[in-house]
């Protein structure tokens, strides 16, 4: 395809957005005077500043575009990542999970586990996340210069040095701080620089009605514009899943998985000012979560209409004989931009392909400095030896992922283990977790060998499925499935098969005595009480407005 | 040291000066190809969407400037 051509305001707009980052690293590093500060920013920030940050965390350029895409190959199905797959996620975080991640006082999600159970379910943990965030912060840094390269024409050692360099001089300035300042930059960005893109579609298109009524004209057996009216079966809708499969895998496993257990996206809620904040956090940024569809979904819904009217010259690009979907956003911003809008949708991009790099980093740096480093390598380091290693391990991790841009780039295929390596690593994290925090009697070899074999049963089950060892249908309990539903049920199998095997195991082994679990426990740990708290100051009450939209939107798109 | 620790000024306040500097850049350029029909051939050019969406950043930028002009955080 053509490169789309920058003009002079387009570089100037992406000048301005490197400008600030930089100038916030430096601006911000007179403020990052000690290891609290560069790994948890401090903890002083509002709910509003690190619930931005927990949204954005999670909302990089490449689900962006990859979400965009799955709506145009997948149709509205995709809105269930959105709503059902992160809000009641998202709610329980804030309101039941906060309490003892936050009370706790820990650094990492790794640290609960060591203090709930033992120091190796931590390292365990630890080592996994720090994999997994390597791994897909490379893969990011490959996809970036893809993008860039796919449609502006960039060099790609040019367009991944640049950005990692950026991310390397920021977050080593001035660590989780820096790293929370650009998320909520890039939230700014995306929506100014994306939004328009569904406004401009409508107008082009008619109305959203009109919108939905041309996709059900062009799909008149498979539903691509309902959420459950066609979940019966898996060949009423183009996801090709039953609502079984969304329930259990999405909505259930992986969604509680990532939401409160990644620490990427929790160590956002970490760095709040008090618990009220920090429960707060995953409350307020689900309301933002809710809207990202009328970006995401509604541009995929647009690139349907338009590309199926011969009318509109609108077609996505071609990989040889496949359909390029993720293209269908980067097209739609050249079809309407005029020159420096063109530039504000290209810095969206670079913003949420840059700030999910400094994600992804400033929670590795934290996990490898106390989760594996202090624990494991040096026991006695001082507060000021570890913020040397916090910095240090910035650049390692930084220098990490440019080798494994590159090891994408010569094996591209590794993109379709993204989602993949969420399930072998965060669903059975979810059930580990989730007993750990609500069962008293779960003992500290049990969640280590049930995390363990719920690890390790998942990706037996990838490879297995993926070498034709086991017919795929015996875990997508159906004929017809597609990856999507494929990796929903087998997250759902991990957590199963990790919340039995520690459950069983418990009644073998030793537990940990009651006076070492105070805090961490439920029912050894004090109730919240927002006695005395007005009630519009309450959690709760963001909560059930949350939760109460949330269902106007799955019935309204029922 | 501590009076530098309270003069720092909030992410908003940042947020608004790129979302002004942006949309001033975004505006000059929708003023400057408001009649070059080559430069912004693009699918409803005449609706000038760099004019009024430079315009709204321009609004919101001086929004949060204004707002946050003299707020600091500890």
């Amino acid at each position: 395809m053509q490169s789309i051509q920058l003009a002079f305001s387009d570089w100037l707009i992406i000048a301005i957005y490197f400008g600030i980052v930089l100038g916030l690293g430096f601006y911000l590093k007179r403020y990052t005077k000690n290891e609290n500060d560069f790994f948890l920013a401090g903890r002083k920030n509002s709910s509003w500043v690190a619930g931005l940050a927990f949204l954005s965390a999670n909302l990089g350029a490449l689900e962006l575009l990859g979400m965009t895409g799955n709506t145009f190959k997948y149709g509205m199905y995709v809105a269930h990542f959105y709503w059902i797959g992160a809000i009641p996620a998202m709610i329980f975080l804030g309101l039941y999970m906060m309490p003892f991640y936050y009370s706790a006082k820990i650094k990492s999600v790794p640290g609960y586990l060591k203090l709930r159970f033992d120091e190796k379910t931590r390292v365990l943990n630890g080592i996994a996340f720090g994999v997994m965030t390597l791994l897909v912060s490379g893969i990011n840094l490959y996809a970036m210069a893809l993008v860039l390269h796919t449609f502006l024409g960039w060099d790609w050692n040019v367009s991944m040095w640049i950005s990692a360099a950026t991310v390397a001089a920021y977050v080593t300035l001035s660590g989780l701080l820096s790293a929370i300042f650009t998320e909520i930059i890039q939230f700014f960005l995306i929506w100014f620089g994306l939004f328009l893109v569904s406004i401009l579609g409508i107008v082009e298109i008619g109305s959203v009605n009109e919108i939905f009524q041309r996709v059900d004209e062009l799909y008149k057996t498979v539903s691509y514009t309902t959420l459950w009216s066609s979940s019966s079966d898996p060949s009423l809708n183009g996801m090709v899943i039953t609502w079984g499969g969304i329930v259990l895998g999405l909505g259930f496993v992986l969604s509680f998985g990532y939401w409160t257990t990644d620490f990427l996206v929790v160590q956002r809620a970490f760095s709040a000012k008090d618990l009220r904040a920090a429960r707060m956090t995953p409350i307020l940024a689900s309301f933002f979560k809710m809207a990202v569809p009328f970006i995401v979904i509604l541009t995929g819904l647009i690139a349907i209409v338009l590309a199926n009217d011969p009318k509109s010259g609108f077609a996505l690009a071609q990989d040889g004989s496949q359909v390029n979907y993720d293209s269908a956003l980067p097209l739609l911003i050249a079809r309407y931009y005029p020159p420096g809008l063109v530039g504000l949708g290209v810095t969206a991009l670079l913003a949420g392909f840059m700030a999910g790099q400094a994600g992804n980093i400033s929670a590795f740096n934290t996990v490898w400095t106390y989760d594996i480093y202090q624990s494991v390598i040096n026991k006695k380091a001082s507060d000021a030896h570890l913020l040397w290693m916090g910095r240090a391990a910035t650049v390692v991790g930084i220098l990490i992922s440019l080798v494994t841009a590159y090891w994408a780039k010569s094996f591209p295929s590794i993109m379709d283990y993204m989602q993949a390596i969420f399930s072998w690593v965060n669903a059975p994290l979810f059930a580990t977790m989730l007993l750990g925090m609500f069962v008293r009697w779960i003992t500290p070899n049990a969640a280590f060998w049930g995390l363990l074999a719920g690890m390790g049963s998942s990706f037996t089950l990838f490879l297995a499925v993926k070498f034709s060892w086991i017919e795929g249908s015996l875990i997508t309990l159906s004929s017809a499935a597609s990856d999507q539903a494929a990796n929903f049920w087998r997250a759902w199998w991990a957590w199963l098969i990790c919340f039995v095997v520690t459950i069983v195991l418990s009644f073998f082994t030793k537990r940990k005595p009651d006076e070492e679990l105070v805090g961490l426990v439920k029912g050894l740990t004090p109730e919240v009480s927002t006695a005395g708290v007005a009630w519009h100051r309450r959690p709760g009450f963001y909560a059930i407005l949350s939760i109460i939209v949330l269902i106007a939107l799955n019935v309204y798109f029922w | 040291m501590e009076q530098e620790q309270k003069q720092m000024k909030p992410i908003w306040y940042f947020v608004g000066l790129m979302l002004s500097a942006m949309g001033a850049v975004i505006l000059i350029s929708g003023i400057v190809n408001y009649s070059d029909t080559e430069v912004a051939k693009t699918v409803l050019s005449e609706l000038h969407p760099a004019l009024w969406w430079g315009a709204v950043m321009i609004v919101a930028g001086l929004i949060f400037l204004l707002a946050n002009r003299k707020t600091t955080v500890e």
